[in-house]
């Protein structure tokens, strides 16, 4: 532990380290392993926090580890390590063998590494060109202050986080590759209040591999946005419990298909038995009007990626095409053990995770309706421009609170309500996604799961959803 | 590891760049997990993990922090260094300073360390449990969540005046989550999770029990109506409730005003009266009980409602100062000092006033709503206004007879609830979070699939 690092060279993230991981690598294919995989990161972040007209925190972080993970037949071991060294390293690969009971005479054949695929040459220099504490600070101030143009808003914080990771991916099929990420967000909260009557409000933004990005993030657009959305709120009458149909907002009303749906069409849930979607590849699952993407190649957007966390570059999957299932979200694990190839979503929170099939920028196709022809369509429903958070249980059942709701009468909006959760199943709410704006917009979000939390992006165009239940008082 | 070691190489760096006064807390641990997936082991893990919290304070008394895992002496110079440059973005308005009690003395709590018993036992254990499970019902096709663990970990506070504390702990858990589907009707699934110092102290047969009996139970199931009903929450239910609301008795939240209470709401009478709630971190069945907190504030037991009426904040010593009060050994460790509850224990107290206050869910015929578990808090919660809108796992009752609910949300008002608490049961339950009777609720809307 402590100290320890000075007896053994550490790994050097400047280097390619090509040996010691061939080395590390060749010990655990002699002990009988049928794949080995090393991930290596290093870390570097800081979040700042300004409440009401003050900077009441900065707290930056660093830090190194490494994630080995072995394969047998079908079965994994994984060792997580903060000791870098040779001796770490063989002790952590000697652990997962020893794990996993190998006792093995066929041994797999190993060839080296290949040359290394560098996708960090261009990002080297971007821990320097990211925007200072002092200009984060000066922007989140600004924000802050920009929010006391309304008297009734009580509380008023402006956030920021930056995580920069550098990683080495190597294993024994030759994969060699290193990359330099780069995650940025930026967030407003409010809490309004007068007398009895409180409500919040919140936006965030991010990005991926754009170290100026924070510098263009205009933050008065979004204060105002926070602002319009909490004081709509404060007087809000609660929702009354309700089947109806509902129209659900672009940017991060995505939140929905990305919970209750896109989670299911993840290899993980076929290999636990727990998606209804496991045999409908090619067969109807939703409407005609829906087509589903999961991709980590959009510029810029938060969950794209130039190599997943098992070294393949990302792909475009459409998942779903006209209502028809065309592909599942996979990783090594997942093909190996599903069948389904790979898509490049190999992915884990740190080191301390073995890498899962996940989602990254994962979106509904824009279809051809204005907004207004969907909210127009409805006599009697619920718009819901912005969404809370969710769950999905593990029969498929989900929930969703409703941040901000209008009730539709008669094709127009209405009054604003509150306390609405929408809750349904993925089975039954796909097919009923009757008409899809074409006003697709993306968002940025955190997603938990199996192998911890990665950035992602949500979307969609304004959606309609013929009926849904409504829960409320 | 020694905790002398990074003490006196902390205390030497700190001194080469003329830091005078610092604190950190750290924490040193050895995981293994299993899952299993009918039989065949899915993943084997095991990871050794180190994390250490700095703050230092500059001569303007302003406060810096860094967090690392990287404790080689050039990793722990950094962290100084870099700890050293956020000072110059410590708070002005609100300075912090070491807990009055860091070197208080710290209560000998029951420490039942087991050693490692490796991942084939584990294995083995968790190979059992699941095929006992998957033979308790014939609707049961798969256990998808399962897991067994052990951990090992050591945590230490440490500060410039000389404050030294460390604990050292052993943990185990399985959980067991059975997926049950029959009749060609909708899957059903449910779950237990136990807890214990070791494998050796795990009671899996209860998990298994507990996990089959929930799960078959629900597999018939009926949409209910959507309404206002009279509620009973079970001892987990409402735990979760009241552990989601803590920022009532948080003084952090308090002060952020993100906390449906305020400085002056101490004495209120927030509740029925015959609710009494205890934050008791050292409680002798909290399997997570630790010594002190991340400032090196001793835990102690803390009255929060006392007969309906608030009697307590939590604190760290920020926030303890603002309210010219003590620390109550609920601090984190942070630029900014989070602060949050152990353990809690709701009781009845002796001022049982409510006519009906001899509700029992064993055998009360009316009609009522049974909640056994929430779900998704995360999300259907909003803390700083007091609302909340759930799914649950529960059962319509009516003259005695009950039915699964296939679908369903619970909402209401936090603080109303509190008030319109109808009975609070004797018996009390144990459970992973705390200790509570089941609760008894005048009304509540519910949301049903009918």
């Amino acid at each position: 532990m402590v100290l320890t690092s000075y007896i053994n060279k550490e790994i050097d993230f400047n280097e390619e380290n090509k040996q010691l991981l061939e080395e590390v690598i060749s010990h655990g294919l002699s002990l009988g392993a049928d794949f080995v995989e090393i991930f290596l990161e290093n870390t570097d972040n800081i979040s700042v926090l300004v409440e009401e007209d003050c900077i009441t925190s900065v707290s930056p972080s660093f830090g190194k580890g490494a994630g080995i993970r072995i394969f047998k037949d079908k079965r994994d071991g994984f060792v997580s390590t903060n000791d870098l060294s040779r001796k770490g390293l063989i002790s952590s690969i000697t652990q997962a063998i020893e794990m996993l009971d190998i006792n093995s005479t066929t041994l797999k054949r190993f060839q080296g590494l290949e040359n290394i695929r560098n996708y960090s040459i261009d990002k080297n220099t971007w821990l320097e060109s990211i925007p200072t504490v002092n200009e984060i600070g000066e922007k989140l101030l600004s924000s802050t202050k920009f929010l006391k143009k309304e008297e009734k808003v009580n509380v008023r914080k402006g956030s920021y986080a930056r995580n920069w990771q550098k990683v080495i991916i190597a294993s024994s099929d030759g994969t060699f590759a290193k990359d330099i990420r780069l995650h940025q967000t930026v967030g407003l909260n409010v809490i309004a209040l007068d007398k009895q009557y409180r409500s919040s409000g919140s936006r965030r933004f991010g990005s991926s591999d754009s170290p100026n990005e924070f510098k263009n993030w205009n933050h008065e657009e979004a204060a105002n946005d926070v602002l319009e959305s909490s004081m709509n709120m404060l007087y809000a009458d609660y929702v009354d419990a309700c089947q109806k149909p509902v129209v659900l907002a672009n940017k991060f009303g995505g939140v929905i298909f990305h919970e209750a749906c896109g989670h299911l069409l993840e290899t993980t849930q076929i290999e636990r038995g727990t998606t209804p979607f496991a045999n409908k590849l090619n067969k109807k699952i939703a409407h005609e009007a829906v087509t589903a993407v999961d991709e980590g190649i959009s510029p810029g957007s938060f969950g794209s990626l130039s190599v997943d966390d098992e070294g393949m570059e990302p792909e475009k999957s459409v998942l779903i095409k006209e209502g028809v299932l065309k592909k599942f979200i996979s990783d090594r694990a997942g093909e190996m053990r599903t069948g389904h190839k790979r898509t490049g979503s190999g992915r884990r929170q740190n080191y301390s995770f073995a890498a899962a099939s996940r989602m990254r920028n994962t979106f509904i196709a824009k279809g051809n309706y204005s907004k207004d022809e969907l909210i127009n369509s409805i006599n009697d429903g619920l718009y819901c421009k912005s969404m809370g958070g969710g769950s999905v249980g593990a029969t498929g059942q989900f929930n969703f609170a409703v941040e901000e709701g209008y009730l539709i009468k008669n094709g127009k909006l209405t009054k604003p309500v509150k306390g609405a959760t929408l809750i349904g199943e993925a089975t039954e709410v796909m097919p009923k996604i009757s008409m899809c704006g074409n006003d697709l917009e993306l968002a940025p979000g955190f997603c938990g799961s199996i192998s911890g939390s990665v950035n992602v992006t949500v979307g969609q165009p304004h959606i309609k959803v013929d009926s849904i239940t409504i829960g409320g008082r | 590891m020694d905790l002398r070691d990074i003490t006196n190489f902390i205390s030497n760096s700190a001194e080469s760049l003329n830091i005078k006064k610092w604190d950190f807390g750290a924490s040193f641990s050895n995981d293994f997990s299993v899952q299993v997936d009918k039989g065949i082991a899915k993943q084997l893990k095991a990871s050794q993990k180190q994390v250490l919290t700095l703050r230092v304070w500059n001569d303007n008394n302003l406060v810096g922090i860094t967090t690392t895992s990287d404790l080689s002496e050039n990793g722990l110079k950094k962290a100084l260094y870099q700890a050293n440059l956020a000072s110059d973005y410590g708070n002005k308005n609100e300075l912090t300073d070491f807990s009055p009690l860091a070197k208080d003395p710290i209560e000998k709590i029951k420490v039942a360390k087991r050693s490692p018993v490796g991942i084939k036992k584990l294995l083995e254990a968790l190979r059992i449990a699941e095929n006992k499970l998957l033979n308790k019902h014939s609707a049961i096709k798969t256990i998808p969540y399962n897991g067994l663990s052990e951990s090992f970990f050591k945590r230490v506070y440490a500060n410039s005046e000389g404050a030294q504390r460390s604990y050292e702990k052993s943990q185990a858990a399985i959980y067991l989550y059975a997926r049950a589907e029959e009749n060609n009707r909708k899957p059903r699934s449910s779950g237990s999770v136990k807890i214990g110092y070791g494998l050796e102290d795990l009671d899996i047969n209860s998990c298994i029990e507990e996990a089959a009996e929930k799960t078959i139970s629900h597999l018939n199931y009926s949409a209910i109506e959507t309404g206002k009903y009279k509620i009973c929450f079970s001892p987990e239910s409402f735990l979760t409730l009241i552990n989601a609301f803590s920022s009532m008795f948080n003084a952090r939240s308090i002060i952020d005003g993100v906390s449906i209470s305020n400085k002056e709401s101490i004495g209120e009478m927030i509740a029925n009266p015959s609710l009494n709630v205890f934050d008791d971190g050292l409680h002798e069945k909290n399997i997570s009980s630790a010594p002190f907190d991340g400032e090196g504030t001793p835990t102690k037991k803390l009255c929060l409602i006392n007969q309906g009426r608030l009697e307590n904040f939590i604190h760290s010593e920020s926030t303890a100062r603002i309210f010219k009060t003590k620390p109550t050994g609920h601090a984190g460790l942070g630029s900014k000092v989070s602060v949050s509850t152990d353990w809690i224990v709701v009781e009845r107290s002796a001022e049982v006033i409510s006519q009906d206050n001899d509700l029992n869910h064993k055998d009360y015929l009316g009609k009522y709503i049974y909640i056994e578990e929430l779900n998704a808090i995360h999300a259907g919660v909003k803390a700083s206004q007091g609302s909340f809108s759930l799914p649950f796992d529960g059962w319509l009752y009516e003259r005695g007879k009950k039915i699964s609910i296939e679908a369903a949300t619970v909402a209401g008002d936090f603080k109303t609830l509190l008030k319109e608490i109808l009975s609070i049961e004797k018996k009390q339950y144990l459970t992973t979070s705390g200790i509570s009777p089941h609760i008894w609720v005048k009304e509540l809307s519910i949301t049903g699939d009918a």
